[in-house]
């Protein structure tokens, strides 16, 4: 066992770095990701040691990086490619949703597209406009594209070396609050699947399932329901693409309450497709309809009203409450 | 970097190697061809050299006509403008290193090119900004301290687009010159003779919008000015790693002209301006005017451009200050005195300390704009989570 202590943000960076020392096939592309390191630095000191025809820094064109990666994956290579904010995705959105994700079922299963798309996301950082957004469920709803988003620095790792493996396009959020957070890594560690869901803390009378950015916010909620005698079980999704239903299934038949939190929009979010699926799964368990907290149908808000915008420990503990009252 | 080694012509198998696997061939390399092509450097259309003196040649001969007008009370208004707008910057950037802002875009060292841009503009001219643009937006009487809300975050615009004609910043880059062009088509459609500019950087012009922008303006030939500041760094990226030929010249295949303009001499940027936007209003369609100029400080405050460029570009470019040139100029020539320079000097106190003041002033949104202005005919569901945060939040008052 090789335990490290390190950040989100160095998790990835040495994720990355084994990446290209495993395979030469793999490349990073994107803005400023060569001399610079990308703006969160997550690609620091990668050109330095692999090169600029390994590490590439593009023209500034989300469509025409993308839309190459898809290329280069013709061409036998694993492009991981780093989109700067989630709000930038969206030139590239085309590429993704049209090509990307497609081209394996159009090619008959002969064509594989393992591209790797990085993208920071969600608030909490004191951002401008377009630097905020949680878009994952727009990604979620297209077939062909796994959907993920680590919330530690040992599923940074891990899970960014499975979706660089993985055959398929992989949308890998990375919860940018949370990129200083540290945490044990186990570099030697076999892990478990990529779609695989965690239960992060066990408890018996509700569970909270979230992903990335909220998994710690619900950590903080079960400690505090703790002192109010409540247990409380949190579930990290891992995956939104596909989601660990059964994992998921198996923690709410032992509580019998769910509460699906997230800082997306709740309205058509990832939160809505776990309703309706545990509420089929488990109608006969539940004590209580699955309740979801998360972001209003609204554009994100001005910097100034984040804290009031994101769902902290306050309506993480109001839903459970309302839960519980059922 | 050329890669001229012969050993690594065949795809190398090993892993763990360091040096590019399959990418290293005895092509020639782009940068090297970048290279070659920016070396064939296209002088700039200049009027006013560093040292501030006046220059006439075969190059600038089309545009002086543009300033023949300008009386020395311009010059000294040219003048001031770039000193307050310098001031206004540099206020902001204070602020956001005393914590007032969460984020500060600065223009230090594109003064001229955006007063020269923006004073040749009409009233009735409409202009598609980025988010550097505080020195144009300076020019359309835009009051500054409106432009400190985005970045302050306590809004994502904080202006009026249609009082002065100046759109809201644009911080998706190049997405504005669409929106530019489609203007500029309804200003033709309209029968009007106004003009419609957009500006961007020289990042952005490898976007596809600024791409299909060119097309559209082309093709239906509207009254557009596409106006590139290239102040050489797209935050880590100089120019090199956006395209092979100089900028202006990528107009020519779209089917209209392009100039690149000395960005540091606000005469030679005024007088290509305005020649664009005649074009303009005459009907002769889209115009693209590179202002070659220099990002003096980091793109950002976020950014470390130590990790990326050199002391030394900085410097020379420096010698190059656009606010200096015009001092000179206007000291040779005895078109302003010492009591002017101190007069401005007094302004830009004031307008520093009324920044500073209306920022500090700045109050939070009221939570419930969350709400506000999401759809113009309103809608259910957001009436609903309005509602229901608003019971919310009461519940803490009532609970304590
Ligand atoms: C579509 C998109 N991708 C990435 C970014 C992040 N970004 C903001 S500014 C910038 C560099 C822009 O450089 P340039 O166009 O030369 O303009 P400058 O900032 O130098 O004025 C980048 C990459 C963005 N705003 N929009």
């Amino acid at each position: 066992m090789t335990v490290e202590k390190m950040s989100i943000a160095k998790a990835l960076n040495e994720s990355l770095r084994k990446a290209l020392e495993t395979d030469p096939k793999v490349l990073i592309m994107g803005e400023d990701v060569g001399k610079l390191g990308g703006v969160f630095r997550i690609t620091d000191g990668l050109q330095k040691d692999f090169g600029e025809e390994r590490v590439i820094d593009t023209p500034l064109a989300e469509s025409g990086i993308v839309g190459t990666a898809i290329g280069l994956a013709l061409r036998g290579y694993r492009p991981v490619v780093e989109i700067q904010f989630d709000g930038f995705v969206f030139p590239a959105y085309d590429q993704i949703v049209t090509q990307l994700a497609k081209m394996h079922a159009r090619a008959l299963g002969k064509v594989k597209m393992p591209v790797v798309i990085r993208i920071p996301y969600a608030g909490g950082i004191g951002a401008v406009e377009h630097h905020s957004e949680s878009p994952e469920a727009l990604f979620a709803h297209v077939p062909g594209l796994k959907v993920v988003s680590p919330s530690t620095p040992s599923d940074a790792y891990w899970m960014l070396q499975q979706a660089i493996q993985s055959d398929d396009p992989v949308i890998f959020f990375e919860p940018k609050r949370r990129y200083w957070d540290k945490g044990e890594v186990d570099v030697e560690a076999i892990p478990g699947a990529l779609h695989e869901a965690r239960v992060a803390l066990a408890g018996t009378d509700i569970t909270l399932a979230a992903y990335g950015p909220m998994v710690k916010v619900c950590l903080e909620a079960a400690a505090a329901a703790a002192e109010e005698g409540k247990s409380v079980e949190v579930v990290d999704l891992r995956s939104m693409s596909p989601i660990d239903f059964d994992g998921l299934q198996r923690s709410v038949e032992k509580t019998r309450r769910l509460v699906v939190v997230h800082e997306a929009p709740v309205f058509l979010g990832v939160g809505s497709e776990i309703a309706a699926r545990i509420t089929e799964r488990c109608f006969y368990h539940l004590e209580a309809p699955v309740l979801r907290v998360g972001g209003f149908h609204a554009p994100y808000p001005p910097a100034r009203l984040e804290d009031e915008y994101l769902p902290g420990l306050d309506r993480v503990l109001d839903a459970v409450d309302r839960s519980l009252a059922f | 970097m050329t890669v001229e080694s012969t050993a690594a012509r065949k795809p190398r198998r090993s892993s763990g190697t360091k040096r590019a696997a399959a990418g290293a061939s005895t092509r020639k390399s782009a940068d090297s061809a970048a290279a070659a092509a920016q070396s064939a450097e296209p002088q700039l259309v200049q009027l006013l050299t560093p040292e501030g003196e006046r220059v006439e040649n075969a190059q600038n001969a089309e545009f002086l006509p543009y300033v023949s007008d300008i009386t020395a009370e311009d010059l000294r208004g040219l003048y001031r403008d770039m000193v307050l707008t310098r001031r206004f910057d540099g206020e902001a950037t204070a602020l956001q290193r005393q914590g007032e802002l969460g984020l500060w875009a600065s223009l230090l060292g594109q003064e001229a090119a955006q007063i020269g841009s923006g004073r040749a503009l009409r009233e009735d001219d409409y202009v598609f900004p980025t988010y550097r643009e505080h020195g144009v937006a300076w020019c359309r009487d835009v009051d500054p301290t409106n432009l400190l809300g985005m970045f302050r975050g306590v809004n994502h615009g904080g202006w009026d687009p249609t009082v002065n004609n100046f759109h809201l910043y644009t911080i998706v880059i190049g997405s504005q010159t669409l929106h530019a062009t489609g203007y500029a088509m309804g200003v033709a459609k309209d029968g009007a003779d106004s003009a419609v500019i957009a500006y961007f950087g020289d990042g952005a012009s490898s976007q596809g919008d600024v791409n299909e922008a060119f097309t559209f303006s082309a093709v239906y030939n509207a009254p557009v000015v596409f106006f590139c500041q290239n102040n050489q760094w797209a935050i880590s990226e100089p120019t090199e790693r956006q395209m092979r030929v100089p900028l202006y010249q990528r107009a020519a295949g779209f089917g209209f002209p392009g100039v690149r303009v000395d960005g540091n001499d606000v005469l030679a940027c005024l007088a290509v301006t305005r020649w664009a936007l005649e074009r303009a209003r005459r009907g002769d369609g889209p115009t693209l005017v590179e202002a070659f100029t220099y990002r003096m400080g980091a793109h950002t405050t976020s950014d470390d451009p130590t990790r990326y460029r050199r002391d030394e570009e900085r410097a020379a470019w420096e010698a190059k200050d656009p606010i200096e040139r015009l001092k000179a100029h206007l000291l040779a020539s005895g078109d302003a005195d010492e009591e002017f320079f101190a007069a401005l000097e007094a302004e830009s106190e004031q307008l520093g300390k009324r920044v500073r003041e209306v920022v500090r002033a700045m109050p939070d949104p009221d939570t419930m704009a969350i709400f506000e202005n999401v759809y113009a005919d309103g809608h259910a569901l957001v009436d609903e989570e309005r509602a229901q945060f608003a019971a919310y939040l009461a519940s803490f008052e009532e609970g304590h």
